[in-house]
C-alpha cells in the first residue's frame, strides 16, 4: 500500500457533497429552461450517493472517467461549481473554455478525465488510465463509470478482456438507473444482473444499493482494495435511479409517475442520509438548514458567475487544435 | 510423372526468398505433409511441406541459397520406377537461382547532399529503428498491437523490439482494435506516449471512433488541458490480391480531421525521420505506411538524430514543365511514368507531400507558379480525395498561374477487385499519369 492515505470523510461531508450535486443540477435544469444552457444536458439527480460514496473511499491520484451524465462526478472530484456551470453556459471561464459543454469537461489537476459523449467509450479509456497506473507502478486505481445502456456496448467487453488479461487496476462502476435513454433494462438486456457481466472474463462483481451512500462506500472499499492489490478489475453494479428524464428534452413518458414518486419518497439518498445524521444526533435540524443555505449560496453564485462570464473570443475557434511544442 | 516442388510464396507480395534449410536429402522417402524444407523472407520463416508422396530425386536449390524467385523449382519428387536424370530432362527444369531478383531494388533519388553517412536499409527497418531509438530516449513510449511482440510484427516492422524493451513496453493485444485503441488513448491522456500498430488500417475502422472522438478532439474539447499523444501506425493503401476489405487508402479520411496530424511517407529516410517526429509530437498522429514499400531499400542517414519535420513536402525532382504531386506509393507510380516523360522531353517537378495534414500547400503552390501545370497522383478513390483538395486549393490560390485545368489521377471509383487484371485496372497506371501530363502540357 502506498503512503497516499484515504481521506477521512464525515457524514456531514457526504451530505454536503450530495446536496451540492442536487442543488447544482436543479439550478442547471432551471438555466436550461431559461435558455442559458444549450444542447444536451443530462442531470444526475437521484444518483448522488454513487459518486459521493465512491469519491469518499478513493485515495489521492485515483482517476475518474465517465460518460455524459458527468456533473456530479466533477463536483465531488473538487472541480469548482463556477467553472462547471460556466462550461454549461458555454463561457470562456468554463473548464473547457466553453468549447466542451456539458458532456466534455476535464481536469487534469483533479484527476478527472471526462466527460465523454460516445456511449461506452470511457470504458476502454478508463482501462487505459489503469494501464498507465500499472505502467508507472503508482498504486493508483482508475474508476470507469458507465450506465446500464453502455453495458451492452461491444467495446466494454474488449476492455474487460484486456483489463483482466493484464490485471489492470480499474474499478468499473455501472450506474444502473434502469433506463438507457427511454428503454428499460428489461427491454434492452438479455441478462439484467450487470454485476455478472465480467464473469466470463473472471472479473468479480457485486450489486450494490446505489441509493445508500454507506453501502456504496463499503462496496467501494472492497473493489478499490481488490484492484489496488494487483488482482485486476472489479465491477460494482450500483442500483440507482434518475428522477429526471434522460436529458432535459426527455419528458420520460416511458415510466409511471408512481414509479418515480416511490423512489423519491422511499429511497432518496439525501433523505436517507439526513435521517441517519439526525439519528446520530451530531447535527440537528438547524445545523442541516445552515448547510442547506451554504449550498444554495454556492450554487446561486455559480449560476450568477456562469451567466456573467464572457463568451469565448472568436479567435478561440482556431486554438487548442494542436499543441505546438514537442512533448 | 516426376513432381516439381516449387519455391512457394509466403504472402501475396513476396517475390523471392531464401532457402534456409533442407530437412530431406536425395533418396529420402516422403509422404504428403512431411516437412521437407524451410524458407524465409525478411518477414517470416515457413516450413515447406511435401504435397505428394515419393522419393526425393534431386535437390535443385542448395540449402542457404538467397533470393530464390517464387515458383522456381527447388526439388523433384519421383514416383516408383522413375530416376532423377530422366526426370530433370523430362521436366526441362531451368533450376537456377534467379541471377537477378524479379524486382530490382530501386534506389530512389534522395534529398540534398547528405552530411552524414548513408546506409541502405528497407522502409521496414527504418520504421523499426525509429521506434527503437525513441523508446531508448523516452520510457513513456511503448508499442501495442496485434502480433507486435512475440511474433515480431505481422509485417516484421517490430522485429527485435520485444528482445530489447521487454513485454512491459512491447505488448501483444487480442484482436480487438476498438478496445486497444481506446486503452491507448486513455494511457495517452494519462501522460504516456503509446504507439498503436494496426496490422492494417482496414482494421482501424473498428477503432476509428477512438482515433477521432477520443484522440483528435480531446485537446479542443478540454480547452487545451488534456492531450492524447498517440501514434496510430500501420499498413495503409492497396496491398496485393487481397480484395476489397483489405485494400483501401484511408489518407483522405484521416486528412480531413482537425486535431490529427497525418503522415504518409514513401522513402525509408522519410519513414524513419517522420516516425521519430510523430513519436515526439504531443498530438495524435496517424502514420500511414504501405505494405508494398516495406521491403524497398533506400539510403538513410546513419544517425539516431534523423528527424523530418511534420508538415513539409519534399521536392524529389526539380522540373519546369509540370508539377506532379503524390505521396506514399504514389511516388513509385510517378517515378515510373517519369521515365517515359523524360523520353518525351517533358521535365516534371515531382513533389512528395509526406505529410497529408497539415498539407504543405506553400511548396505545391511555389512549384505550380513555376510550371503552371498540375497533376496529382494517388491510389485512393477519386471522390473527396487528397487530389480533390489540392486541385481545389491550387485553383483557388493560383488560378491565374495555371495554363491548364489541374488533373487528378486516382484509383478507380470501385471496391478493390481480386482478379489480377481488374486489380491492375483499379490502380493508377503509368499510362494514365503520362496521359494526364500530356493533357495539361498540351503535348500531342
Amino acid at each position: 500500500m502506498s503512503s497516499k492515505s484515504q481521506k477521512s470523510v464525515s457524514k456531514k461531508d457526504l451530505y454536503k457533497d450530495m446536496l451540492l450535486i442536487r442543488r447544482f443540477e436543479e439550478k442547471a435544469g432551471q438555466l436550461y429552461g431559461m435558455g442559458h444552457i444549450g444542447g444536451f444536458c443530462h442531470l444526475y439527480i437521484g444518483q448522488e450517493a454513487v459518486v459521493t460514496g465512491m469519491n469518499a473511499v478513493m485515495i489521492e491520484g485515483d482517476q475518474v472517467i465517465t460518460g455524459y451524465r458527468d456533473h456530479g462526478h466533477m463536483l465531488v472530484a473538487g472541480m469548482e461549481p463556477n467553472g462547471v456551470m460556466a462550461e454549461l453556459t458555454g463561457r470562456v471561464d468554463g473548464y473547457s473554455r466553453g468549447k466542451g459543454g456539458s458532456m466534455h469537461m476535464f481536469s487534469v489537476e483533479k484527476h478527472f478525465y471526462g466527460g465523454h459523449g460516445i456511449v461506452g467509450a470511457q470504458v476502454p479509456l478508463g482501462t487505459g488510465l489503469a494501464f498507465a497506473n500499472k505502467y508507472r507502478e503508482n498504486n493508483n486505481v482508475s474508476l470507469a463509470y458507465f450506465g446500464d445502456g453502455a453495458a451492452n456496448q461491444g467495446q466494454v467487453y474488449e476492455a474487460f478482456n484486456m483489463a483482466k488479461l493484464w490485471n489492470l487496476p480499474v474499478v468499473y462502476v455501472i450506474e444502473n438507473n434502469r433506463y438507457g435513454m427511454g428503454t428499460s433494462i428489461e427491454r434492452a438486456s438479455s441478462t439484467t444482473d450487470l454485476s455478472q457481466r465480467g464473469l466470463s472474463f473472471d472479473i468479480p462483481g457485486i450489486q450494490v444499493d446505489g441509493m445508500d451512500v454507506d453501502a456504496v462506500m463499503e462496496a467501494g472499499r472492497k473493489a478499490l482494495d481488490h484492484a489496488r492489490s494487483g488482482n485486476g478489475p472489479f465491477i460494482l453494479e450500483m442500483i440507482t435511479y434518475r428522477y429526471r428524464g434522460h436529458s432535459m428534452s426527455d419528458p420520460a413518458k416511458y415510466r409511471s409517475r408512481d414509479e418515480v414518486n416511490e423512489m423519491r419518497q422511499d429511497h432518496d439518498p439525501i433523505i436517507t442520509l439526513k435521517e441517519k445524521i439526525l439519528d446520530d444526533g451530531d447535527i440537528d435540524e438547524d445545523g442541516l438548514k445552515q448547510i442547506d443555505a451554504e449550498i444554495r449560496k454556492i450554487v446561486n453564485e455559480a449560476a450568477e458567475f456562469a451567466q456573467n462570464a464572457p463568451e469565448p473570443d472568436p479567435s478561440e475557434l482556431y486554438t487548442d487544435i494542436h499543441l505546438e511544442e514537442t512533448a | 510423372m516426376p513432381i516439381e516442388v516449387l519455391m512457394p510464396a509466403l504472402s501475396p507480395t513476396m517475390e523471392k526468398g531464401n532457402l534456409a534449410k533442407w530437412h530431406v536429402t536425395e533418396g529420402d522417402e516422403v509422404s504428403s505433409g512431411d516437412v521437407i524444407a524451410e524458407i524465409e523472407t525478411d518477414k517470416a520463416t515457413m516450413e515447406v511441406e511435401s504435397v505428394d508422396e515419393g522419393t526425393i530425386g534431386k535437390i535443385l536449390i542448395e540449402e542457404g541459397s538467397m533470393d530464390v524467385a517464387v515458383n522456381t523449382p527447388i526439388a523433384i519428387i519421383l514416383s516408383e520406377g522413375e530416376d532423377a536424370e530422366t526426370a530433370i530432362s523430362e521436366t526441362n527444369t531451368n533450376a537456377v537461382v534467379a541471377d537477378t531478383p524479379v524486382t530490382e531494388t530501386v534506389v530512389a533519388t534522395e534529398e540534398p547532399a547528405p552530411l552524414t553517412n548513408q546506409v541502405e536499409i528497407t522502409v521496414r527497418e527504418a520504421l523499426r529503428d525509429a521506434m527503437a531509438e525513441e523508446m531508448r530516449l523516452d520510457d513513456r513510449v511503448f508499442i501495442m498491437g496485434e502480433e507486435v511482440a512475440e511474433y515480431q510484427g505481422a509485417y516484421k516492422v517490430t522485429q527485435g523490439l520485444l528482445d530489447e524493451f521487454g513485454k512491459k513496453r512491447v505488448i501483444d493485444t487480442p484482436i480487438t482494435e476498438y478496445g486497444f485503441a481506446g486503452i491507448a488513448c486513455g494511457a495517452g491522456m494519462a501522460g504516456l506516449k503509446p504507439i498503436v500498430e494496426f496490422m492494417t488500417f482496414n482494421f482501424a475502422m473498428q477503432a476509428i471512433d477512438h482515433i477521432i472522438n477520443s484522440a483528435a478532439k480531446t485537446l479542443y474539447m478540454s480547452g487545451g488541458q488534456m492531450r492524447c499523444p498517440v501514434v496510430f501506425r500501420g499498413a495503409n493503401g492497396v496491398a496485393s490480391r487481397v480484395g476489397a476489405q483489405h485494400s483501401q487508402d484511408y489518407s483522405a479520411w484521416y486528412a480531413s480531421v482537425p486535431g490529427l496530424k497525418v503522415l504518409a511517407p514513401y522513402s525509408a529516410s522519410d519513414a524513419k525521420g517522420l516516425l521519430k517526429a510523430a513519436i515526439k509530437d504531443p498530438n495524435p498522429v496517424v502514420f500511414l505506411e504501405n505494405e508494398i514499400l516495406y521491403g524497398k531499400s533506400f539510403p538513410v542517414p546513419d544517425t539516431d538524430d534523423h528527424i523530418i519535420p511534420i508538415g513539409k513536402a519534399n521536392v524529389r525532382q526539380q522540373g519546369s514543365d509540370v508539377t506532379i504531386v503524390s505521396y506514399s506509393r504514389g511516388i513509385e507510380y510517378v517515378e515510373n511514368a517519369d521515365v517515359e516523360l523524360k523520353e518525351m522531353g517533358i521535365s516534371a517537378e515531382i513533389i512528395d507531400l509526406r505529410t497529408l495534414r497539415p498539407l504543405d500547400m506553400d511548396t505545391v503552390l511555389a512549384s505550380v507558379r513555376k510550371t503552371n501545370r498540375l497533376v496529382v497522383v494517388e491510389e485512393g478513390w477519386p471522390i473527396c480525395s487528397i487530389g480533390s483538395e489540392i486541385c481545389s486549393s491550387v485553383t483557388n490560390l493560383a488560378f491565374d498561374e495555371l495554363d491548364a485545368p489541374p488533373l487528378k489521377v486516382s484509383g478507380a471509383d470501385v471496391p478493390m477487385p481480386y482478379a489480377a487484371n481488374l486489380e491492375a485496372l483499379a490502380l493508377p497506371t503509368t499510362n494514365q499519369i503520362v496521359d494526364a501530363v500530356k493533357k495539361v502540357t498540351y503535348t500531342t
